[in-house]
């Protein structure tokens, strides 16, 4: 059976979550699907059931806030759902903790978060090596440490979150290795100072690590990561402020986990699917849809929010979400004009408010080109297919003009993630090798799964009695 | 090496039992198998399908598929499968 409704959303985060809250609040009749198990998405995650946790962080405090108001509203909350086919204006399926489900509705808000980039390096791929954005999920959700001795690495502010969680929760850091040297990021406190509340949460990060005395190597990155069957060691040296690897000592530090992570994509494959307009931008960390000021796409009737639609942080895609969910209450005629425009106004100026730190923490997570230029010719680069940079460049070489050229003569990116991991990397990679902007390799062609679903889920059980069989034309 | 669970002031699910290999696992119900594999040490899952290189959980959220093991017969991505009392998990000869 498919479930009829006024407004669909699609991603439980800060974004989805408020969008759906703003639109029920209204009037309009909306269901909220995730995968995950409750409301909160990456950032404000709820732990696992039954594991208490002795101290909450600001995170955790937000993510209970949410879900308590989503408790008490009518949102139709579908969880433990994985969307994996969209169409039509509008139709989801997903694969549901019975079987398959079918959802539809005249409206749909897209919010379905990002994902971590991490630029390829010798090693990578060694377990014991993991995602820095993956690792907040293990000790946030979970209250698992990424190891017993973990170097920390890469770029943003994930990189403090990590080692001061770690640090917090009795773990040891190796080092932390952070790409910018010290001068960027007092280049960047004007900005973070704009939110002092998001500042103080930065600066206790910092004081943490500071008393748990903790290598900290500012403008280094990860030369490579060694071991035989697992990680054993990482290797680390100076970088310039571009990314690139720069002359200097490198060091090796014993560990057996690497948490790195060089920011996030958007993962706004519903957008795509649905072709909307999209453009490059590389502050907000790849092709992010052509919003208006409320996350309406170039699609009637379509809209978008939060990190998924450019990164921007918790906080802000709250925001962004609650323009989305008035707008389509107000495309549905619920809210009249001069209600929508008051409500609209201090979301519209909550969104302002956080701009500069936003573009700030985004400007420290964004793809440093010479940092990919750098990337070593047998080094993969696709993990699903193991395809090398070298493989790359000789398919643009020979001939392989956008990315999804490339992808057919490497197989870059047709593995079981269907380039979510390397696709970023990857264009890029395409861009400086034919010395084009980046809009001119564009991306993957977006298709249905969004996410892998077991076929026998996909088909269901049906009855030939439920196809429909068109009646016979008048003879 | 492997994945350390926090103990001090954390409380959590009684524990399940489930099957690895022909090995006897056990971790606190719901947790993810991928975290319960690599707390109990097994952070290979896989090889890679063309230069047969181990692979372990990349993402810990369900995007990368580096996690896919077998359970109960059904292709899953461990990362996002909860442990349940008497599954029976195969990593493809990966165990040693
Ligand atoms: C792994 C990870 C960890 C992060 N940790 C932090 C952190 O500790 N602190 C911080 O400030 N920021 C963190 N971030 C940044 C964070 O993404 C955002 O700032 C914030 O969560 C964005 O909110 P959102 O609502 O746009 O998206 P998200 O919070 O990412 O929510 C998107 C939701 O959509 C769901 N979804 C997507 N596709 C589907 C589908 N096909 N079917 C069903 N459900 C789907 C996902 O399950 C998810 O719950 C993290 C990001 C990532 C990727
Ligand atoms: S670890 Fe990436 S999908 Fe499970």
């Amino acid at each position: 059976m498919t479930r009829q409704a006024d407004l669909l959303v699609l991603g439980a985060g800060p974004a989805g979550t408020e969008a759906a809250l703003a639109a029920s609040e209204a009037g309009l009749d909306v269901v909220l699907i995730d995968e995950q198990a409750d409301a909160g998405g990456q950032g404000w995650r709820a732990p696992l059931s039954g594991l208490t946790l002795p101290r909450k962080g600001p995170d955790a405090e937000a993510g209970d806030a949410l879900r308590a108001r989503l408790a008490a509203s009518r949102v139709d909350r579908r969880f433990g759902r994985r969307v994996w086919s969209i169409g039509g204006a509008f139709r989801l399926d997903a694969a549901g903790p019975d079987g398959p489900e079918a959802y539809q509705a005249p409206r749909l808000i897209a919010a379905t978060g990002a994902h971590e980039r991490v630029v390829p390096f010798p090693g990578w791929t060694l377990p014991g090596v993991i995602g820095l954005a993956g690792a907040t999920v293990l000790l946030k959700a979970q209250a698992v440490l990424p190891g017993r001795r973990v170097v920390v690495a890469g770029s943003g502010p994930l990189l403090f979150a990590v080692a001061a969680g770690i640090i917090a929760k009795g773990g040891e850091v190796a080092a932390i290795v952070d790409m910018d040297n010290r001068l960027a990021w007092a280049k960047r406190l004007p900005g973070l100072a704009r939110r002092f509340d998001l500042l103080k949460e930065g600066l206790g990060w910092t004081w943490s690590i500071l008393g748990a005395r903790v290598p900290f190597l500012a403008g280094y990155g990860v030369r490579r990561a060694t071991g035989e069957t697992e990680l054993s060691s990482v290797i680390v040296g100076p970088v310039d402020a571009n990314g690139a690897p720069a002359d200097g000592t490198e060091r090796s530090f014993d560990c057996d986990a690497l948490a790195v992570g060089h920011g996030l994509v958007p993962g706004g494959e519903v957008p795509k699917i649905l072709r909307a307009d999209h453009f490059y931008d590389r502050l907000r960390g790849g092709f992010i849809p052509e919003l208006d000021p409320f996350g309406r796409t170039t699609i009637e009737n379509l809209y978008a929010c939060g990190d998924g639609t450019g990164i921007r942080g918790a906080r802000p895609s709250a925001a962004a979400g609650r323009l989305a969910g008035l707008a389509a209450a107000y495309d549905a005629e619920r809210l009249d004009e001069r209600t929508f425009d008051a409500l609209a106004a201090l979301s519209l100026k909550a969104l302002a408010d956080y701009r500069p730190f936003a573009d700030t923490v985004a400007a420290a997570m964004a793809l440093r080109p010479a940092q990919v230029a750098a990337i070593t010719p047998e080094t993969i680069v696709c993990r699903c297919e193991d395809v090398t940079r070298a493989e790359i460049d000789a398919a643009v070489d020979a001939g392989a003009g956008d990315i999804n050229q490339m992808k057919h003569f490497t197989r870059c990116g047709m593995g079981p993630c269907q380039g979510r991991m390397c696709g970023d990397v990857a264009a890029e990679l395409v861009a400086q090798r034919r010395g084009v902007p980046r809009d001119e390799v564009g991306f993957w062609t977006q298709r249905v799964p969004l996410r892998p679903v077991p076929f026998d889920t996909m088909i269901g059980t049906f009855d030939y009695a439920d196809i429909p069989i068109p009646p016979p034309a008048p003879l | 090496m492997s994945l350390v669970r926090v103990t001090n002031g954390v409380t959590r699910p009684a524990a399940v039992t489930f099957d690895v290999d022909g090995v006897s696992v056990s971790a606190p119900a719901g947790e993810p198998l991928a975290t319960a594999l690599a707390v109990a040490g097994l952070l290979t899952l896989r090889d890679s399908p063309r230069n047969g290189a181990p692979r372990g959980a990349f993402c810990h959220m369900g995007l990368c598929q580096e996690c896919v093991v077998s359970v109960d017969g059904r292709t899953v991505q461990a990362c996002l499968t909860p442990v349940r009392d008497g599954m029976t998990v195969n990593l493809g000869g990966t165990l040693k």
